[in-house]
């Protein structure tokens, strides 16, 4: 599969590591997710993605949780 | 003795609140649970020679004023200029946490950093070149352990040696790169210029990063139109550069920064493996065994509150009844004194039923403690709010709910888990429709009164039987009625998003007993000091109205015991109200016996069965109930059964309920609120059943 390729959060598998490449979640969410380490070229590691419920992902050694329209926001690689 | 002021600063779940307990011993709240800490918190500590007032600022992952959390602890140490700010570092987690650190260097706060929970660290083999990273950040680094009081005298040395010599600090040490530089010596002379008055206060530099950042409360204070043009030309010529918000660049180039500090000053010794936190997690999130493990936690919380709270419940309500005995015997027998009146019945009643309350809350803040201590109540949420959002509350309103269940008092007061108003006001309006182990009571009457228990269908042990079909089906109505209540409520009063669920989970920790005891003494003492005062005034008013004015004695003379307590409290207040607002429950089948009850029903609901008996001149105890029971079924239908439960479920909190919702709101407006529209929905509902009920009869017969 090509790593390269940019998606939405949300459709990464659990168990995956990837890298932020932006947040398109309106100003003041995007300040909020940068203060928890959702920056752009961090890597994260996505821990729980099921169908209908939140997303967790690993981010700098701290899991975070993330509602599902908020993983469709942020765009990786 | 100096006396200074010290800031704690950090994020949420570095143990920011157990270094603040450490410090100062005051009685104050672990948390685990992110945003727990939203008031300002102050404890005083004395060390060599200096008298150290500590105030413990909210838990924010950073400083930029898009929350009231974040607003508050950048106002304060702006505003209050505390001689030493303490950040709060989880040193377990340290380039997120040093996101804030990075934000106070900003503002040139005299900062000392305090790597908490080292012993974790320790643990997860990191190791740091302390002096080094001490340099860079330019604050000393101290190592502590909050929950086991490590590093307390090395913390307190620490902030004296800030105080007693305050080095030269130069605030350039974050480079953002020389574009936003650039823009920033541009802007910093037209903001000195300008705006003499705020550069006193928050210095150029900063003044001109948060007008790039286009900082709201900042560019609010900001009247020179000639610096919000430059502000705006700089942020929109930055956004053109980097295909970005100015802000979101310069949070890059502060991790940029501290990923610098940390690269040469941080080791690891140990590969990052699966920790105890991942492995417990895997159950306790899981997408099939989440659910029941919830269920089965919350089961636990319940029997604790309620089934092991009956004990001391027990004891106190025996107390209180033997302190009337032996208070009552102070006067001669056969005396009517109005005084002993008061205090017997008044007073010691009235206190008796606010302490009554008292076991429950403590043992549920117990467990809630617990929850949010251990870090489960984080994942609770995140279980539960699938469902729960459908209904537009947060997945943490659950516990409330059911806690709502046994009592409503104890679980109003459990809404403080909820950090958003909106989640928090709805939760607690349409708390009282879940229907309470006191108005169990009423249904206990009432069910055997009208209901022949039949089995309607089924054998052996799976049958279901119409008594116990009632029962649910009150339960069920007021779960239905609070679910769309709930609905119409975030649709109308508490319109707006739900906040985009972003939430961190901690590690799991385990609890100590000291946090724990801590938390219990808090919220019990806040109870009694400020809803029970409330509870104690209103239960004596409502106690003085169901007593006065008494009927003249000679009118009492034919009557027997019974029929003596029914007149006396026809002729009272209550029994004139009653009485009065017949013609108005009428269309709902009550008469002013069932309505007088009712009104006594206020002070706590299962007064309604012990006013129903007066009303209708039977006596006490089992017997008692029997009679009352054919009293009832010969005055009533069994539609007007239905109804006086369905009525009694809806309608007017119980005066403990409303004084709660005055405390936890903060307003009377919003308890007269919920007392008015819950009556008023009891009302209606109950209008209808009866009438349709009525109409369906005379059409059948």
């Amino acid at each position: 599969m090509d790593q390269e390729y940019i998606r939405p959060l949300s459709m990464v598998g659990a168990g995956e590591t990837v890298k932020v490449v932006k947040v398109n979640a309106g100003r003041g969410l995007n300040s909020r997710l940068a203060a928890m380490g959702l920056v752009a070229n961090t890597e994260i590691t996505v821990v729980s993605n099921s169908h209908t419920g939140p997303f967790v992902v690993t981010v700098k050694q701290s899991k975070v949780m993330l509602g599902k329209g908020m993983a469709h926001k942020i765009m990786v690689k | 003795m100096k006396k200074i002021v010290v800031a704690l600063a950090g994020n949420p779940n570095s143990g920011k609140t157990s270094i603040f307990n450490m410090l100062t011993g005051a009685r104050q709240h672990v948390g685990n649970y992110p945003g727990v800490t939203v008031e300002k918190k102050e404890g005083l500590c004395r060390y060599a020679d200096h008298e150290i007032k500590f105030v413990d600022l909210p838990g924010t992952y950073s400083l930029n004023a898009y929350s009231v959390e974040e607003l508050v602890a950048r106002n304060f140490i702006i505003d209050e200029q505390p001689d030493v700010v303490v950040d709060i570092i989880d040193s377990s987690n340290i380039e997120r946490n040093l996101y804030l650190a990075t934000q106070l260097i900003e503002m040139n706060a005299p900062l000392v950093l305090a790597f908490n929970m080292s012993d974790i660290a320790e643990r997860k083999g990191l190791r740091f070149d302390t002096e080094q990273l001490s340099r860079l950040l330019e604050a000393p680094i101290v190592y502590t352990i909050g929950n086991k009081a490590g590093g307390k005298a090395e913390l307190l040395d620490a902030i004296c040696k800030i105080v007693e010599r305050p080095t030269n600090r130069h605030p350039h040490i974050v480079h953002y790169g020389d574009e936003i530089e650039e823009e920033l010596e541009k802007i910093g002379p037209i903001v000195a210029e300008k705006e003499r008055r705020l550069t006193e206060k928050y210095g150029p530099r900063w003044l001109a990063l948060k007008l790039i950042e286009q900082d709201t409360d900042i560019t609010a204070k900001v009247r020179s139109q000639d610096v919000l043009n430059a502000a705006k030309a700089g942020a929109e010529h930055l956004r053109k550069i980097f295909a970005d918000e100015p802000e979101i660049v310069i949070a890059d180039r502060r991790y940029g920064f501290i990923s610098g500090a940390c690269r040469e000053t941080i080791k690891s010794t140990v590969e990052s493996r699966h920790s105890t936190s991942d492995r417990i997690d895997a159950i306790v999130i899981n997408r099939i065994l989440g659910l029941p493990i919830f269920l089965i936690l919350m089961y636990i919380v319940f029997l604790l509150t309620f089934k092991i709270g009956r004990y001391p419940m027990g004891w106190i309500e025996s107390f209180f009844r033997w302190a009337g005995v032996t208070i009552a015997d102070l006067w001669p027998a056969g005396s009517e004194s109005a005084i002993k009146s008061l205090i017997v019945d008044g007073i010691i009643g009235g206190v008796g039923g606010v302490i009554v309350f008292l076991p429950n809350i403590l043992l549920l803040f117990a467990a809630i403690a617990l929850l949010e201590d251990s870090g489960y109540m984080a994942r609770a949420a995140f279980v539960m709010d699938r469902i729960m959002h459908k209904i537009g509350l947060h997945g943490k309103s659950f516990i409330p709910m059911l806690i709502g269940f046994g009592c409503s008092v104890p679980a109003i007061m459990a809404t403080r888990i909820l950090e958003n108003k909106r989640n928090r006001f709805t939760t607690i309006m349409v708390l009282p429709l879940m229907s309470c182990g006191a108005r169990l009571t009423i249904y206990m009457l009432i069910i055997p009164a009208f209901f022949a228990d039949k089995v309607l269908v089924g054998a052996g042990i799976f049958t279901i039987r119409t008594q116990a079909l009632m029962l649910w089906l009150i339960y069920l109505i007021g779960i239905v009625l609070a679910v769309v209540c709930a609905k119409v409520l975030r649709l109308t009063l508490f319109r707006g998003e739900t906040t985009p669920f972003v939430m961190e989970l901690p590690p799991y920790r385990m609890p100590t007993g000291k946090s724990i005891a801590i938390h219990m003494w808090h919220r019990g003492w806040m109870y009694l000091r400020k809803a029970g005062t409330v509870i104690l005034a209103i239960s004596i008013v409502l106690w003085l109205a169901m007593t006065y004015p008494k009927p003249p004695a000679e009118s009492l003379r034919d009557l027997d015991a019974g029929q003596a307590r029914q007149a006396a409290l026809k002729y009272s207040i209550v029994g004139r109200v009653g009485l009065a607002m017949e013609p108005a429950i009428e269309p709902l089948g009550f008469d002013w016996k069932i309505g007088t009850a009712l009104i006594g029903a206020m002070a706590a609901k299962e007064v309604f069965v012990s006013q129903l008996g007066i009303v209708h001149a039977v006596g006490d105890g089992e017997g008692g109930t029997q009679n009352l029971r054919k009293q009832l079924q010969n005055s009533y239908s069994a539609l007007t059964g239905f109804c006086i439960m369905l009525f009694c479920l809806i309608s007017a909190p119980c005066v403990a309920t409303v004084a709660m919702t005055r405390h936890e709101t903060n307003s009377w407006r919003w308890a007269i609120f919920q007392f008015a529209a819950l009556t008023a929905l009891a009302y209606i509902i109950t209008l209808i059943v009866f009438q349709i009920g009525e109409l369906a009869r005379t059409f059948f017969a």
